[in-house]
């Protein structure tokens, strides 16, 4: 079972490292492709953990649908073009602060003994998930789906074409 | 053993902190709701590696409901960048200074 245990240190340095590089590329469309390498691991990952239905639908929802969702925006709106960079001087004071409290949570969750179980390989079957969440959760899943059919909604709202609202002129005098 | 469950925890810590950064030091708003994107997907590791070591299939679940949650919320902030940059012409948040005098 050693090898599991590799599988999962080889599976977090992907991980990191997919996005670390994805939040500092200038190019948007680097970020995001690398992005999807981060979304990749992390669904072997939910693999190795137990829940291959999960798996699936983190390439088909993440990696699939929504970066695919970012990679169209970028597109339309600026292309495969470079951002400028910005001052690094004025977020080094908060960067410190906040590897402060990373650090000192480390250390509680490392130390505290209701974390140091070891994980067993376990692995639900999608037939007895799918069971469990559609008997037991049944209102939240009709509240989820009212979710998106809101947002659905929403995104026709804002991105439908119109003459001239009050807004828009508005902020054109 | 797969791992022990702090190091799942600790991973989905590192991944959460990297969301934040890049949510708050990036001045694209795209790469802003990249940013959330990645917090949510954290907090799903951190769910699986919860579900797992106690047994119960609830984190799962929770998993699914924050996957709906990043599928909506993706779609309208796209939306929205969308519009503003019909607005604005950019989708820099350093150009959304309509209320300086």
């Amino acid at each position: 079972m050693i090898s599991l245990r590799i599988t999962f240190y080889i599976l977090s340095v992907v991980i990191l490292t997919a996005t670390a590089m994805a939040i500092t590329r200038k190019n948007l469309v680097h970020a995001v492709l690398y992005l999807i390498q981060s979304f990749f691991a992390t669904a072997i990952l939910f693999y190795l953990l137990g829940a291959p239905l999960l798996a699936a639908l983190e390439v088909i929802i993440y990696a699939g649908a929504i970066m695919v969702l970012f990679l169209f925006i970028i597109m339309t709106l600026i292309g495969g073009e470079t951002q400028a960079g910005h001052g690094r001087r004025q977020w080094i004071f908060p960067a410190i602060l906040g590897t402060v409290s990373i650090l000192v949570a480390f250390f509680l969750i490392y130390e505290s003994p209701a974390t140091q179980a070891g994980l067993e390989p376990a692995m639900v079957r999608p037939i007895v998930f799918g069971q469990y969440l559609f008997s037991t959760y049944w209102l939240p899943v009709e509240i989820v789906s009212l979710l998106l059919f809101v947002a659905l909604a929403g995104a026709l709202y804002l991105g439908r074409h119109k003459a001239a609202s009050p807004a828009e002129t508005e902020v054109g005098q | 053993m797969i791992a022990p469950y702090n190091e799942v925890i600790m991973l989905s810590i590192f991944v959460f902190f990297l969301g934040a950064v890049c949510s708050v030091s990036r001045r694209n708003l795209i790469m802003i709701l990249v940013g959330v994107e990645i917090m949510l997907n954290a907090a799903g590791i951190a769910l699986i590696g919860g579900s797992l070591r106690w047994g119960v299939l609830d984190g799962q679940v929770f998993v699914i409901f924050i996957m709906a949650l990043a599928a909506a919320e993706v779609s309208v902030g796209l939306a929205l960048i969308i519009y503003s940059h019909k607005r604005t012409g950019s989708v820099n948040s350093d150009a959304y200074s309509q209320l300086r005098g």
